[in-house]
């Protein structure tokens, strides 16, 4: 049954799927089909109501059969990891499975000594330390981060991945509460001189990442976030202070901060010249391209899963857009011929990813399943094909075109918009 | 633009929700459903007096930007061959010996430059010439970043430029003839001009 693509996996979880539980005829969850792919299950080797259980402890641990995996692109201090999104549940990402983007490293910073300096076009410029900042009237606000290079691994018409999973094409994308002070009340209580603009944030890692922010979105729904799902912002995400600016792209929302100027112009750093500008086919590069479009995945079934039986299953996945809500999911189970209303899990919140789920009764027949998202401006996810027209095939960044899987006959998954276009 | 009273901004932010083009993301600050809320509470004072003013003196330390106009280079200069130099001792083993061969980024074009997209690398896509100095100073070289002189920094830029062919092999550079240099991608750079709705871009 394990055939070329799914060769880099677990030879024992495949063995697992193949003649362990899909043979003896258990009906099986989508749960069981996620562990019977890509992990190995312990044996149950005692009865548990006959032997104590044990006791209790400081932190808590997964369970062993449960070990879901960042995905490391290689150990280099500009690098990243991805989220695993084919093994969560719900939309917040457990923090330490974040995806991580660094451009030099995750610097080691102890937070009694780190400051934030606040200047420029100010009346009042200042030095804060976190004991300040965490005086300030805090807020909480659920929403994603994702990075604007998510996903061009399935753009380019001549090189489509078929053995790719969700995490491997769309892991940059991670969701969590974050906690902290609007950056409103800090620009409030320096005060803004007339006249400004832009804002420059600028890290406190060896690359100093620094990115120019519109004054209006820093006035808007802007923090200083040093919490992350209840407990300090982990030290991949910025510890211990970040800017978050809630739907836009995650390279601007500087990590371990360090510095804001306020100022009447852009500063045109490396980060939003060199990178993460969208050059487009009419001769021009589109920058400071900060809002992520609505987009969305069907995570499971996706590669690597087996789906076992044909029968009844859940389809699910992520939807997301920067723009507000998302106000529909449609799933296509004939290959975009034709298309039906998914169920979108509450709560729906703006910016954040929201779950969808569709009951698809499976015919056992090869077929492409896909998805496409609607936000509430009205914009539709587009095609791969819409996009090539729009912007061009050598364009980069903000590839948030509907993604699709195969489903064969044997029950193998494959990513399948090769198929489609 | 100034916006000292916050109270205000509540106001402010539900006029221009509905369908504001000019802001893409649509505000949702004080929004129902978990959105943080934005509005200062009430009876919050005009300045709560955390944190301690920043010298002039504690602001230079940090504030190293560089703006496309020159704002923010630092006095010195550096001439092409002395950049020669540095780029052989602190940058060549990673950006090989001519600015393309890696194995990172590559800093010097080759081939089309009428090609377009031609890459992303410095002589053919950036603007700007001084955000090359501003990235250097910043980041580079990787494993010893902020070690180099001004004089250093303003070299190695001399140089690049040279390599891309920008700039003469006897030139010397300083904060005035930085700021003057006018790359070839200059206007190429666009605002976004996506803004949700209907129209794909
Ligand atoms: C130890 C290896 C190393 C050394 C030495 C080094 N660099 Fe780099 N450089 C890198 C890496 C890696 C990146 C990409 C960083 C990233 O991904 O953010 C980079 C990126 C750059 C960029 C941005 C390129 C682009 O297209 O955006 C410039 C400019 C640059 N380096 C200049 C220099 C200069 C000038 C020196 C010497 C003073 C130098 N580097 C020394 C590794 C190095």
């Amino acid at each position: 049954m394990a055939t070329g693509p799914r060769k880099q996996f677990s030879r024992r979880a495949w063995l697992t799927a193949a003649s362990g539980t899909a043979a003896s005829g258990l009906v099986m969850t989508r749960f069981d089909a996620v562990k019977a792919t890509v992990q190995e299950v312990p044996a149950q080797s005692v009865d548990p109501t006959r032997v104590p259980g044990r006791f209790v402890s400081e932190v808590g641990r997964r369970a062993p059969g449960e070990q879901p995996r960042r995905l490391v692109r290689t150990l280099a201090l500009s690098s990243s990891s991805r989220t695993p999104l084919q093994d969560l549940q719900g939309t917040i990402t457990p923090s330490d499975l974040h995806f991580e983007r660094h451009h030099a490293g995750v610097p080691d910073i102890v937070a009694e000594e780190h400051e934030l300096l606040v200047h420029g076009m100010v009346e009042r410029p200042m030095v804060f330390r976190m004991s300040d900042l965490r005086r300030y009237p805090q807020a909480s606000r659920i929403c994603f981060i994702e990075c604007s290079g998510n996903g061009g691994g399935a753009y380019n018409r001549n090189r489509m991945p078929t053995a790719i999973s969700p995490q491997q094409l769309d892991g940059l994308l991670s969701t969590s509460e974050w906690t902290g002070v609007m950056l409103s009340t800090i620009l409030r209580e320096v005060g803004v001189r007339p006249g400004a603009s832009w804002i420059l944030a600028e890290g406190r890692d060896a690359a100093v990442m620094a990115r120019s922010v519109p004054l209006d979105k820093a006035m808007d729904d802007s923090m200083l976030a040093y919490g992350q799902n209840g407990e300090a912002i982990r030290p991949e995400q910025g510890y211990p202070v970040r800017l978050l600016l809630p739907g836009w792209e995650g390279n601007a929302q500087v990590k371990w901060l360090r510095r804001i100027e306020v100022s009447d112009r852009p500063t045109m750093t490396r980060d939003e010249t060199s990178r993460y500008t969208d050059p487009l086919k009419d001769g021009t590069a589109r920058q400071f391209s900060f809002v992520m479009d609505a987009k969305s995945i069907i995570t499971f079934p996706s590669y690597p899963y087996v789906l076992p039986d044909r029968g009844w299953w859940e389809i699910e996945g992520l939807a997301w857009t920067g723009r507000g809500r998302i106000t529909r999911v449609e799933v296509s189970t004939d290959g975009g011929r034709s298309w039906a209303d998914a169920v979108l899990q509450p709560p729906i919140l703006s910016k954040s990813t929201v779950r969808f789920r569709h009951l698809w009764n499976w015919d056992g027949r090869d077929t492409v399943i896909l998805s496409r998202a609607t936000d509430e401006t009205g914009y539709v996810q587009p095609t791969v094909q819409q996009l090539w027209d729009a912007r061009g095939e050598g364009t980069s960044y903000h590839h948030n075109h509907q993604r699709a899987w195969k489903v064969a006959s044997d029950g193998s998954v494959t990513f399948g918009l090769g198929d489609l276009v | 633009m100034n916006r000292p009273v916050v109270g205000m901004l509540a106001a402010v932010l539900a006029a221009c929700t509905p369908d504001a083009p000019a802001t893409p993301a649509a505000s949702d600050a004080t929004g129902p459903g978990g959105e943080a809320v934005a509005a200062m509470p009430a009876g919050a004072p005009e300045q709560f007096g955390f944190g301690a003013h920043a010298s002039e003196d504690r602001i230079a330390r940090w504030d190293i930007d560089v703006k496309p106009d020159g704002e923010g280079l630092p006095p010195g200069s550096g001439s092409v061959e002395e950049g020669r130099r540095v780029y052989e001792l602190s940058c060549m083993q990673c950006h090989g010996p001519t600015g393309t061969e890696g194995p990172n980024d590559r800093l010097v074009v080759a081939g089309d430059w009428e090609q377009w997209p031609p890459g992303r690398a410095f002589g053919a896509f950036w603007p700007y010439a001084t955000t090359f100095f501003d990235y250097t100073r910043r980041a580079m070289p990787q494993l010893t970043p902020g070690t180099m002189s001004d004089d250093e920094v303003y070299a190695v830029v001399a140089y690049v430029l040279h390599l891309n062919g920008l700039l003469a092999a006897d030139a010397v550079l300083d904060a005035e003839s930085l700021a003057a240099i006018e790359m070839p991608a200059r206007d190429r750079f666009v605002p976004d001009d996506r803004a949700g709705g209907p129209e794909i871009r």
